[in-house]
């Protein structure tokens, strides 16, 4: 075990199937003499070499594409998408043909493609650096999106996520990147060191997809939350002083439906976090699923946190992150019907 | 900042439109058919830049003017060539015909285009993949796929190799070196690009050819395919089929009149050469020229084959609506059929009786195999499973579809 940020563990991940899959190779803009924007794939061109860690045109349809192509061939690429926020001209490319070719082909041919992305916001990134686009791709048939909240998890889902057969859509929340974020204002910024979830082992372990991760055991609430919001989550329910019991989804596709009815049927109420804005935001799925499996069990009314129905603006970038004001106040409210 | 007034004529926006619509005289006087000098065949490895007049011109054989292009096929080639362009026609003449008699739903002819489809399908190696455009039955019939498989899959019948999931002839048969198809046009240009890098990657000797029609150059997966073919050198050739017409949008809404599609290759560091598409040997001997390029590692070319539609695009449109409907018999490439039939004919290969005694047996072969699909079922008589809909959608099906199916009570 060694202490390794997000930015570390990924390149862990990213280094630990370079090294033992052939077939694997990274690229993508900026990412390979100069290691990515945000230092993801640094190092992994001048160990592994050109051909396997290499720079792409600014073209994300090209790039998504390219990528398909290799894998139909049987190659397991991993291109990166510089910000979430460039993913849209890519986005036929992963609705019409990487999502649909397992299906339309019978199996004959099918992309074992991971595009990592670094999404989310809280780096002042303005609307086109800060965005959360993971619903519109929850909603694709065909695709898996999985985002991680801590370094140990982005290793080893990253490495299921290259490993798995079918596409798969990482989102990196970005400002975990360098530290456990919590929303909180006004206090000082926390590295990942001394976090429990910093110890990573160098070498190869795979957290699976679609399995969540209970991180905080409680009576009273649940509350869903994935990214970044897991940390702003916690710091939410430690405000509130309710009981609630955190669930870290870790993947939004496949979807961990069974931890999740167990805990609501359990605390009875619900509470879910999310960054994106809200209309037609994957909450909106959570609450339905949660209504349809759990209604019987709720003492109140579902709740949903997350950015408002506007663009991610540069300015009130901290009114319109959720954060854990919002969160306690949604912890309140649930707990209004004792 | 100038005022420059009164000097400025008004602007004007350019709307092009054909030479000829439906009750016009028909007319290719826009097109540059090269009736000028004869053109070289170069060395496939040739530097680019020594390259440049090809975009311009057209490779021609039949017609005798590029002599140095001849592929020098021999007659039995040449009879398989005719074969499989003739059983194209018949078989998609008959499922036309299925479609009008209410047995599937939707159904596309490459009438006049056969060429393009069946030319490289024999040329190209089996270890090479073809990313098509639906006009390429052809490949799929020159390579010895069974017409009654082709029919189950246009039937969506019990028997569907694509188990009633995909639109007719949207085919996927890799074994045959044709990857799956998509009715959203362009999307898999670049996928042949990845794959021939893949291919590169691995130290393979397969290579990838690709093609698109006239209309899907204006995508921006055109433009990207060729970025990533030029800039890592892929062993892919990109083709463009230009038949003149995207349903009812001339090419001239494509790309600006006066410049060729051929000539796009320049800017993107790449061959670009532009081809008789109804001459068989002219299609052969440029897709093999662009191949043996792409085989000694110096990368990619992008070819042009003009032809015409000769055709509706589908069965959901009539072209006597947008164009005039004689404007096929004005085609002043003829018909790929009829050229290399000639062809044969005057190297004392074929004859009259020959062609009609193959024809004869290639009804005869087309009969059965719709026989055989039609015991199976039409449209809406014989479909697969239900349960095959919620396959597929990943290769371990997820609690969702598991959920669904159940719903559905399959």
């Amino acid at each position: 075990m060694v202490a390794m940020n997000m930015i570390q563990a990924i390149n862990s991940a990213l280094d630990v199937k370079l090294t033992e899959d052939p077939d694997t190779l990274v690229f993508g803009e900026d990412v390979g003499y100069f290691g990515g924007v945000f230092r993801v794939t640094e190092g992994l061109q001048k160990k592994h070499g050109l051909k396997r860690c290499f720079d792409a045109p600014i073209s994300e349809g090209g790039i998504i594409a390219t990528a398909i192509g290799m894998g139909a061939f049987g190659l397991r690429p991993v291109p990166e998408i510089q910000f979430a926020d460039y993913i849209l001209p890519a986005f036929d490319q992963l609705v019409s043909e990487a999502a649909r070719l397992r299906y339309r082909s019978n199996g004959e041919f099918w992309a074992p493609i991971t595009v990592r992305s670094p999404y989310g916001g809280g780096i002042f990134g303005g609307q086109t650096h800060s965005q959360s686009p993971e619903a519109i791709f929850a909603h694709i048939t065909g695709l898996k999106t999985v985002i991680p909240s801590t370094p140990y998890d982005a290793k080893g889902l990253l490495i299921s996520a290259i490993e798995d057969d079918d596409p798969v859509i990482f989102l990196e929340p970005k400002r975990l990147y360098n530290g456990p974020f919590d929303g909180r204002q006004g206090v000082a910024l926390k590295t990942w060191e001394g976090d429990a979830t910093a110890d990573v082992p160098e070498s190869r372990y795979t957290v699976p997809l679609g399995k969540a991760a209970v991180v905080r055991e409680g009576s009273e609430a649940t509350v869903l939350a994935y990214g970044t919001m897991v940390h702003v989550a916690r710091a939410g329910i430690e405000d509130s002083g309710v009981d609630a019991e955190l669930i870290d989804l870790r993947s939004i596709v496949p979807l961990d439906i069974d931890t999740i009815v167990e805990s609501v049927a359990k605390t009875g109420r619900c509470v879910i976090l999310h960054e994106a804005s809200r209309f037609g935001g994957f909450g909106g799925e959570l609450a339905a699923l949660v209504q349809e499996r759990c209604f019987w069990a709720l003492k109140s009314p579902i709740e949903r946190v997350a950015g408002w129905d506007t663009p991610y603006p540069h300015a009130f970038e901290w009114d319109y992150f959720p954060g854990p004001g919002r969160m306690a106040k949604a912890l309140s409210r649930v707990m209004e019907n004792r | 900042m100038v005022d420059q007034g009164s000097r400025q004529v008004p602007l004007e926006l350019h709307i092009p439109e054909p030479v000829a619509r439906p009750g016009d005289e028909a007319s290719f006087r826009h097109i540059n058919f090269d009736e000028g000098a004869a053109i070289r065949r170069p060395d496939p490895c040739a530097p680019e830049p020594d390259l440049r007049e090809f975009p311009f011109g057209l490779v021609r054989v039949l017609s005798g003017k590029s002599a140095a292009w001849d592929p020098g096929l021999d007659a039995d080639t040449l009879r398989r060539g005719l074969q499989a362009m003739v059983q194209t026609r018949l078989f998609e003449e008959r499922m036309f015909r299925a479609h009008r008699q209410g047995k599937t739903s939707f159904f596309m002819k490459s009438t006049g285009e056969e060429a393009i489809a069946v030319a490289p399908a024999l040329m190209l190696d089996a270890q090479d993949m073809c990313f098509p455009t639906y006009r390429m039955q052809g490949w799929l019939i020159a390579r010895g796929y069974p017409l009654e498989t082709m029919i189950n899959q246009i039937y969506s019948n019990e028997k569907d190799p694509l188990k009633g999931r995909q639109l007719p002839i949207l085919y996927s048969a890799r074994d045959y070196g044709f990857y799956s198809l998509s009715g959203n046009v362009g999307s898999r240009f670049g996928h042949a690009v990845g794959w021939a890098m893949a291919s590169a990657y691995r130290g393979e000797t397969g290579i990838a050819l690709s093609m698109i029609g006239d209309g899907t150059t204006a995508e921006g997966d055109f433009h990207e395919a060729l970025t990533f073919a030029g800039v890592y050198r892929a062993p892919v050739i990109l083709a463009i089929n230009n038949n003149q017409w995207a349903i009812s949008t001339f090419s001239g809404i494509a790309t600006p009149e006066g410049t060729t599609f051929a000539s796009k290759a320049i800017a993107y560091g790449i061959p670009g050469l532009r081809v008789d598409g109804n001459d068989f040997l002219a299609v052969w001997a440029a897709t093999q020229w662009a191949a043996e390029r792409a085989r000694a590692n110096k990368g990619a070319t992008l070819i042009e084959f003009v032809t015409y539609r000769a055709a509706g695009h589908s069965t959901s449109d009539d072209p006597t609506k947008y164009r005039p409907a004689d404007e096929a018999s004005h085609w002043p490439l003829g018909d790929p059929v009829e050229r290399l039939k000639a062809h044969l004919v005057e190297l004392g290969e074929w004859s009259e009786e020959r062609h009609a005694q193959m024809e004869a047996e290639l009804v005869d072969h087309m009969r059965t195999a719709q026989r055989a699909a039609e015991a199976v079922g039409t449209l809406g008589k014989s479909k697969p499973p239900a349960a095959e809909m919620f396959e597929g959608v990943f290769k371990v099906p997820d609690w969702r579809v598991i959920e669904q199916r159940r719903e559905l009570g399959v």
